[in-house]
C-alpha cells in the first residue's frame, strides 16, 4: 500500500483499438507506468472547455517498448467527455496525471483470491491478477457485463487467472444473470480468503457483504465520479466506518479508490 | 495565490507545485467540523464547474493541530479562509488563528453559494459584510492582512468593497463563485473560465472607483494570459482556483510567468519604464 508520487505530464496516444463497446488507448506518459501499482488510475483532462477530468483505471503498463513506458486505459464512450477521449486519434496529446489513488493491497501469503470485475471497471483486475499469480496466489476471476460487447477479454484474463468465468445479464456469453446474485456461490467454490471487486456500487456492495459472511477480506475499487482525481476538490465523498465505529467522509480519489469493503457505509454512498 | 477550496489541504498539491513560498488560501474553516454536502458535489458545465461541497472541513481544532503545522513546515504562506454562522464565530476564529504560529493572513468567506450557506451568517447587505470584517479585524493583528472575498456581482461589488475596506479589510478578492444551480436543482456556485469576464468587469469597476482598495482577482484564472488580464484590470494579484482541478501545475506556471513579467518591468523601470511595485502573487 506504499504510495508513490504522481506526476502531471503531457501524454501521447500511441495506439487505439476498438474492443466491443470500448476503446482501448495506449498512451506514452513518461513517469506514470514506472510508478504504477494495480488499482491505480490516471486523471485525463479532456478538451473543449470541459474542466472536470476523467478518471480511468490503468489496465496495463509496459515498462519497455519501442516508445518507452506506456499505459493502457479502457474508455466507454458514454458522455461528451468519454466520447471525446474515445475518438482521440493516434498522435494526439493529452494532459495525464497519475498514477493516482491507493492501489490494491496484496496478501503476504499465497491465499486463494477471487476477483470480480464488471464492465470496463474490470480493467484494474488484470494487472492485479498478474501480481497475485507472481505471489503464488490461486486466482479465480469472474468477468461480468450486461452483454458480450461490454465484456473485457476473457481470453487475455486466462493468462494470469487459474479459472475465469463469465456472467452476462443477457446471457450472450457465459452464465446468464446478475453477478451480485452469484457471488456467494463463486466464493464458496474458490474457497476464497480474499475478494477483490471492481464494478458498479450495487455489485461492490453485494461482494463486500458476501465476503463478510464468509469471513473473507474484501477490497473494492469504487467507481465514483471525480472532478479532479487528485484530492483537491472534495468532490468524491465516500462514507467510511473507521476503526472507532465513527462514520467519516473520505475522498474516493486519494483515500481510495480501493477501500476495504467492510468499511464502506454502502447505504450512505450516493 | 491558490484560491480557497481548490488546494485541498495543501498536501495534494505537493507533487505538482513547489510549495515553498507559495501563497495558499485554505478551504474555509469553521469552528466545528462539517461533513459537507451530499454527492454529487461537482458538476461540469461549459467552461465551468458548479460545486456544492458544503464546506466539508475538520473544524478549527483539527486544522490547527494537523493541517496548519504541515503547511507551515512546507514553507507555505498560509492564508486561512474563515466562515461562521454568526459574527461571534467569525471573531472567535480570528482570535484563535491570530495566536496560531504561521498564519500569514486571513480571508473572510462572506457566505456560501451552496446549501451550506443556509446555516451560515447571512451577508445580504454591505453593512453585514462590514460587521463581519470589523469583528475579525478587532481580533487579528493589524500587521497581517485580512482579505474579504466578495461575490462578483456588479450591482453590489463597489459598495461591498467600500464597506469592507472602511471596516478594516486589507483588500478584497473578486470574486467568489457565482450562485448557480446544480443539475438536480440544489444551490451551488459556478466557477472556472465561464465567470472570468464577470469577475474582470467587477475588478475593473472597483479599482476605477475605489483606487485605495487593493483587489485580488479571481475567477477562471487558467494561465498567464488570464492572470495578466486581471492585473491589467487593476488587480494587485490573482488567485488560481478551479484550474488546479484540471491541471494542478497551473499555479506554478502563472507564478513563474508573472515573476518574469515583474523582472521585465523592473528592467524597464531602471530604464525609466512603467512602475508597478505592488504587483504580487
Amino acid at each position: 500500500m506504499t504510495r508513490t508520487t504522481p506526476v502531471h505530464v503531457v501524454g501521447e496516444v500511441l495506439a487505439t483499438k476498438r474492443a466491443g463497446a470500448y476503446r482501448h488507448l495506449t498512451i506514452a506518459a513518461p513517469g506514470v507506468p514506472e510508478r504504477f501499482r494495480a488499482g491505480n488510475f490516471v486523471a485525463i483532462s479532456v478538451g473543449d472547455g470541459r474542466l472536470a477530468r476523467r478518471p480511468l483505471w490503468i489496465h496495463r503498463v509496459k515498462e519497455t517498448g519501442a516508445y518507452g513506458p506506456t499505459l493502457d486505459v479502457v474508455v466507454e464512450p458514454r458522455g461528451p467527455g468519454s466520447t471525446w477521449l474515445a475518438e482521440l486519434p493516434v498522435g494526439a496529446h493529452v494532459p495525464v496525471t497519475g498514477p493516482l489513488g491507493r492501489p490494491f493491497a496484496l496478501p503476504r501469503e499465497p491465499v486463494s483470491c477471487v476477483l470480480v470485475g464488471e464492465g470496463y471497471a474490470a480493467a484494474p483486475l488484470f494487472p492485479l491478477a498478474a501480481r497475485l499469480r507472481e505471489r503464488g496466489c490461486p486466482v479465480s476471476l469472474v468477468l461480468a457485463a450486461d452483454d458480450e460487447a461490454h465484456l473485457l477479454s476473457a481470453l487475455e484474463a486466462r493468462r494470469s487467472a487459474r479459472s475465469v468465468s463469465v456472467v452476462t445479464r443477457d446471457g450472450s456469453v457465459g452464465v446468464r444473470g446478475d453477478v451480485a446474485a452469484q457471488v456467494d456461490a463463486v466464493l464458496e467454490r474458490a474457497d476464497a480468503d480474499v475478494v477483490y471487486a471492481a464494478g458498479t456500487t450495487a455489485t461492490l456492495a453485494a461482494v463486500a457483504v458476501a465476503a463478510e459472511r464468509r469471513g473473507a477480506w474484501s477490497q473494492v475499487a469504487l467507481e465514483t465520479p471525480m472532478a479532479c482525481g487528485t484530492g483537491l476538490c472534495q468532490g468524491c465523498p465516500v462514507p467510511v466506518v473507521a476503526e472507532d465505529g465513527v462514520t467519516r467522509r473520505v475522498r474516493a480519489c486519494v483515500d481510495g479508490p480501493v477501500i476495504r469493503g467492510d468499511r464502506v457505509h454502502w447505504d450512505g454512498l450516493g | 495565490m491558490v484560491a480557497s477550496g481548490c488546494g485541498g489541504t495543501g498536501r495534494e498539491l505537493a507533487p505538482y507545485v513547489d510549495l515553498d513560498g507559495l501563497d495558499l488560501v485554505t478551504r474555509s474553516i469553521t469552528l466545528d467540523a462539517r461533513a459537507g454536502g451530499a454527492a454529487p458535489r461537482v458538476a461540469e458545465t461549459p467552461s465551468g464547474l458548479v460545486h456544492a461541497v458544503g464546506h466539508q472541513n475538520p473544524g478549527l481544532e483539527h486544522f490547527l493541530a494537523t493541517e496548519l503545522p504541515w503547511l507551515v513546515r512546507a514553507g507555505v504562506r498560509v492564508h486561512v479562509s474563515v466562515v461562521g454562522a454568526s459574527i461571534g464565530e467569525y471573531a472567535e476564529l480570528a482570535r484563535r488563528l491570530s495566536r496560531a504560529p504561521g498564519v500569514a493572513g486571513l480571508e473572510i468567506n462572506l457566505g456560501s453559494p451552496d446549501q451550506a450557506g443556509e446555516d451560515l451568517f447571512e451577508v445580504r447587505e454591505p453593512y453585514h459584510a462590514a460587521s463581519v470584517v470589523a469583528a475579525v479585524r478587532r481580533e487579528f493583528p493589524a500587521d497581517r492582512p485580512v482579505l474579504a472575498k466578495l461575490r462578483p456581482d456588479l450591482s453590489r461589488a463597489v459598495e461591498g468593497a467600500r464597506a469592507v475596506h472602511d471596516a478594516g479589510a486589507s483588500g478584497v478578492v473578486l470574486g467568489d463563485a457565482v450562485p448557480a444551480a446544480m443539475p438536480d436543482g440544489r444551490p451551488g456556485g459556478l466557477c472556472g473560465p465561464a465567470i472570468t469576464p464577470v469577475a474582470l468587469r467587477c475588478v475593473r469597476e472597483v479599482t476605477a472607483l475605489l483606487p485605495d482598495v487593493e483587489v485580488v482577482g479571481a475567477g477562471g484564472v487558467d494561465g498567464p494570459a488570464t492572470a495578466r488580464a486581471f492585473l491589467a484590470a487593476g488587480a494587485v494579484g490573482v488567485q488560481v482556483g478551479a484550474a488546479l482541478l484540471h491541471d494542478p501545475t497551473t499555479v506554478a506556471r502563472v507564478r513563474a510567468a508573472l515573476a518574469d513579467d515583474l523582472a521585465d518591468d523592473l528592467a524597464d523601470d531602471l530604464a525609466g519604464g512603467p512602475d508597478d511595485p505592488e504587483r504580487t502573487l
